[in-house]
């Protein structure tokens, strides 16, 4: 009697560990590659989102330069030796054709009624106020949270009073979100009915970025009026 | 000649209709209900997962003979994640609005249900060819029913198709459409749809067999 034709066939360790290395090898490859062939189209892409953004919301803008603000108060240039130490935000210069400064855009986030609200709101320096705001990513219900955007009352809130305080720390008045129809100062947003929590969240959203980000701008803006190259 | 032809369609058409993953086999749930809030969405969705859905049925096919079975499982998951991470690229590279519209459910592909089921259904066991077609035969397929859904919830919860506005300003949206209810009220239409005319088809075949 055969005793070998009994034993159950098994697979040599070896000819699993040689196929499973063959073909992550070959895996790789095809990443690495793909990764490599779309980046430069991904990048420019990425760039055009930005500009587009950036543009909607400082309509008199034709260029836009990027900044990083660090905690230190130091305002660098993107690209010009400034590196995003923790704590650091990120935020846009637009200039008009003449090379002025038309407007600083950033962005802001916070929680909204399903997950967060992330937007991008324009500053403009000499009025002290925001001029206007857009959404970056929001999954706020379509025809109820969405309205911030369409919303005539909503819109009338901008632009939004917000000045620093005399000792350029923080804000003069924090910006809040109040009851629709009891709006009573110009640093105050009214909320649209039925879409409070979402009006709430660009309030809380603008107010939360501005407080960081104004105070480090402020002493820095001579910097920023004219476009550097 | 001609059997091979009749064969080879047969394959390709086991996907589109007789075998349809989304109305049939009702796999592959999880991205039909969630990116069909449009036709644009669905369409690139569904030619997203067909992409996935070739490529890997073909090199699974192409390895089938080296591949120890202790391992095949984890020789198909990488295989699949592979294509799905350059289908991830090459979104990006293309519209990075429709990269954002879709989300996640891009990277999910890996572990979409109709791949996995037809690379150890079909691809591990046939020559490169025939796995090829079997595969792009579900994957039109799965595009179909993507379709089928985004199409009637953009119409309905937005009144516009492929952002084409249909019936002016004075369309009230049905807005439950785009939420995320509206995908099962669509799916179990349809579902309705296509169960009643089989079982309509079936009543003519015995009655036909009755009278004979």
């Amino acid at each position: 009697m055969n005793v070998e034709a009994l034993v159950p066939q098994t697979t040599p360790t070896v000819a699993m560990i040689r196929t499973l290395g063959l073909l992550s090898a070959i895996c790789g490859l095809i990443i690495v590659a793909s990764y490599q062939g779309t980046y430069a189209a991904v990048q420019e892409n990425k760039r055009i989102a930005v500009e587009r953004a950036v543009f909607k919301v400082i309509p008199t803008a034709k260029s836009i330069d990027e900044y990083i603000a660090s905690p230190d108060g130091a305002v660098t240039k993107v690209g010009a030796g400034g590196t995003a130490s923790p704590g650091a935000v990120k935020f846009y210069a637009g200039y008009d054709a003449a090379g002025k400064l038309a407007g600083i855009a950033a962005e802001g986030a916070a929680k909204g009624y399903a997950d967060n609200v992330r937007i991008l709101f324009a500053y403009d320096p000499v009025a002290g106020t925001v001029a206007s705001f857009s959404v970056v990513a929001s999954r706020e219900t379509p025809g109820i949270g969405d309205k911030i955007l369409v919303n005539k009352d909503f819109l009338e809130n901008f632009p939004l009073e917000a000045k620093l305080s005399a000792d350029l720390k923080t804000l003069a008045h924090e910006i809040r979100t109040v009851k629709h129809g009891s709006k009573a100062n110009p640093w105050e947003v009214d909320a649209i009915s039925g879409a409070t929590i979402t009006s709430r969240a660009v309030g809380k959203a603008i107010n939360d970025a501005a407080q960081a980000l104004l105070p480090r701008i402020a002493p820095q803006l001579d910097k920023l009026k004219e476009k550097s190259s | 000649m001609s059997q091979q032809t009749v064969s080879t369609l047969d394959e390709f058409m086991e996907g589109v209709w007789r075998q349809n993953p989304t109305f049939v086999m009702i796999l592959g749930m999880c991205p039909t209900l969630a990116v069909t809030v449009s036709a644009m969405n669905a369409l690139s969705m569904g030619i997203s997962t067909a992409l996935v859905l070739i490529a890997s049925c073909w090199l699974i096919s192409m390895v089938r003979n080296i591949v120890p079975k202790e391992v095949r499982i984890a020789v198909y998951i990488v295989i699949i994640a592979t294509f799905v991470t350059v289908v991830d690229y090459a979104i990006q590279a293309i519209s990075l609005e429709l990269y954002d519209a879709l989300g996640a459910f891009i990277q999910l592909i890996v572990v979409n249900c109709i791949i996995l089921g037809r690379a150890e259904a079909h691809a591990a066991k046939n020559p490169p060819i025939a796995a090829m077609i079997n595969a792009a035969g579900m994957g039109v397929g799965f595009t179909i029913g993507l379709l089928s859904l985004g199409v009637v919830r953009e119409i309905l919860g937005a009144g516009t198709l492929f952002g084409v506005s249909l019936f002016g300003a004075d369309f009230q949206p049905w807005v439950v459409m785009v939420l995320p209810p509206g995908g099962f009220f669509v799916l179990g239409s349809w579902l309705l749809l296509f169960s009643t005319l089989e079982r309509r088809k079936q009543r003519k075949l015995v009655e036909a067999t009755q009278n004979a």
